[in-house]
């Protein structure tokens, strides 16, 4: 559970990359060790239902509301795509419906990370992130209707 | 030049051949770039990229209809592609040439002309478990609208065609076997003439999808004898968006044009219309007529360094490949055929395809990964993918060499 903000955790990750500097192998690399550290997703949740279609990688994605806040659980059958996702869990998994809904996740273009895996590749990362906007708001709305 | 002198010039001094390539010298992600995904396609000569440039600036206008200067010279130089391409292949007329967009357009060429015209329910039509989807949906479209049946001749361990099981399948319900030359995920050299041979004994016409194979093979259709002969430029040096289609001259008689609009036609009226001659009947509307002249210069080039000596600096640098990746720990390569060509497809232990795709892209070296448009063959192995590098000409041992450090460092690194 995340008690910093989205911009907050944003800005650290930033930080972090700086020190890659521009050698596209170190950066790679380096996204591949993060993913080492993603919690593994129990195997029940890899189902097909919670399957996003990237290009050639899939990727997992669970998400739970607790207490108004969003819980990511994800996990993918590569290692590059499993490290990019965990600087999404990392920067929205427990954060609130509505930070999530509105957040700008611009660590993304300023760690590189788009030209690291091209428009066409990073399909897959737009969806995730377009499904996770998505859960928060679908919550929301439920959260209001049982109100 | 004599044909030592030729092999050194590619084997020992590539730079000779590198420098006609004007996008090699350039650096990807700080490193130079190296081009090993040559069976998607492959890089263009110079000389190339002048001729569609000159074609724009000096004699664009529409061909076949024109009777100004340019559009004689337009005519010319794209009926001279025809020649060429007549040549290159050994044709026995310019009528047996037709263009097509590329392999995929010729091979549906086939299909929806000869297959709706020619297939029945009940009858065959045999491809093999290691075709490019290009040489399987057209078939499986035009079997469905005409209640034919599909088989397929499989495939061993080390990817190469299983013939007695063709020779099972060959039956008087064949009417098409189509098969690839050279397969484009695992390189394998299939026996044409062979396949050929047989499937006419049965009755049957024969395709060959040379895509990976025009550029690389010594190729005469008529030896060869096949009836259908697919190709498409830009796997050979030339522009996107031309293809070839061979067809022996009795058969495209026989076959309906499949597309109708100008160019195709003789006279038509409301009533009825009367189709061109061949070629011309199945070369519906205006032609990519600055690719064509494109190719043709792409053709030269190959002819100019001479094909055999393309096909032995590439079998070195296939039989480097395989010597350096075979010695690499939980590397598997997939596709050991006996006779093969320019491809190698490997997996690596614990790590997706495209993670060292992108590690590699990284590095400034651009491979393939994936299933390359072959998801049967894929299945019958087991895996969802692999990488593949490709060779051409331009490519080095150096590069290789380069490759194999690269991938050692990814393993090792993964393995921490
Ligand atoms: C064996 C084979 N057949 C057909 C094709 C399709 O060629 P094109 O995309 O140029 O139509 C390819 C291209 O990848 C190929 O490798």
């Amino acid at each position: 559970m995340s008690d910093k903000s989205i911009n907050r955790i944003q800005d650290e990750i930033i930080e972090e990359f700086s020190i890659l500097g521009n050698d596209m192998e170190s950066i790679v690399f380096y996204i591949m060790e993060l993913g080492d550290k993603l919690e593994l997703l129990e195997d029940k949740f890899k189902v097909d239902s919670n399957l996003i279609k990237g290009c050639q990688s899939k990727v997992w994605l669970n998400a739970e509301v607790e207490d108004h806040k969003l819980i990511l659980n994800a996990d993918s059958n590569t290692d590059i795509t499993r490290g990019l996702i965990s600087l999404l869990v990392r920067t929205l998994s427990g954060q609130s419906l509505d930070d999530i809904i509105h957040a700008d996740l611009y660590f993304i273009e300023k760690i590189g990370m788009n030209k690291v895996i091209g428009s066409q590749r990073s399909n897959g990362l737009t969806a995730m992130i377009k499904q996770i906007k998505l859960y928060a708001l679908a919550y929301k709305t439920k959260l209001q209707q049982q109100t | 030049m004599s044909e030592r002198i030729l092999t050194e010039v590619i084997s020992a001094n590539p730079a000779m051949i590198r420098k006609q390539f004007p996008l090699l010298d350039q650096q990807v992600n700080g490193n130079p770039l190296i081009y090993f995904d040559n069976a998607a396609t492959t890089q263009k000569p110079v000389q190339v990229i002048d001729a569609i440039d000159g074609y724009y600036r000096g004699y664009n206008a529409n061909i076949h209809r024109g009777i100004h200067t340019l559009a004689e010279k337009a005519t010319d130089a794209f009926e001279q592609t025809r020649s060429v391409v007549r040549s290159f292949m050994n044709a026995s007329s310019m009528e047996e040439v037709i263009f097509t967009y590329g392999t995929t357009d010729s091979i549906n060429l086939v299909a929806q002309s000869f297959g709706r015209k020619f297939l029945e329910a009940g009858d065959e039509v045999i491809i093999s478990e290691m075709e490019h989807h290009s040489n399987i949906v057209p078939w499986q479209m035009v079997c469905a609208e005409r209640g034919a049946r599909l088989k397929i001749i499989p495939v061993n361990d080390a990817g190469e065609l299983i013939m007695d099981h063709f020779d099972q399948l060959l039956s008087p319900r064949t009417k098409l076997v189509s098969i690839v030359h050279v397969s484009n995920s695992l390189g394998t050299i299939n026996p044409v003439a062979e396949i050929i041979r047989k499937a006419h004994l049965a009755g049957a016409r024969v395709l060959i999808d040379g895509a990976q194979a025009a550029a690389h093979l010594p190729l005469d259709v008529q030896e060869l004898d096949c009836d259908f002969y697919a190709f498409s430029s830009h796997k050979m040096f030339g522009p996107t968006g031309v293809g070839i289609l061979y067809g022996k001259k009795d058969i495209l008689n026989e076959m309906p044009p499949y597309r109708g609009g100008g160019e195709m036609i003789r006279e038509v009226t409301f009533e009825k219309t009367t189709y061109n001659d061949l070629p011309f009947k199945f070369e519906a509307g205006t032609p990519n007529i600055a690719d064509v002249i494109g190719f043709r210069t792409a053709l030269e080039f190959i002819l100019e360094i001479s094909k055999p000596l393309i096909l032995q600096h590439e079998r070195a640098l296939l039989a480097h490949a395989h010597e350096r990746l075979s010695k690499i720990e939980g590397l598997r390569i997939i596709g050991t055929a006996r006779e093969k060509l320019g491809v190698v497809s490997f997996i690596i232990e614990d790590l997706h395809a495209f993670d060292i795709g992108m590690l590699l892209d990284a590095a400034g070296i651009a491979i393939r990964t994936g299933h390359h448009c072959t998801q049967p063959l894929m299945k019958r192995f087991g895996i969802e993918g692999t990488a593949r590098i490709s060779f051409s000409v331009y490519n080095t041992f150096e590069e290789i060499d380069f490759l194999t450090e690269r991938l050692l460092k990814i393993i090792k690194i993964k393995r921490r």
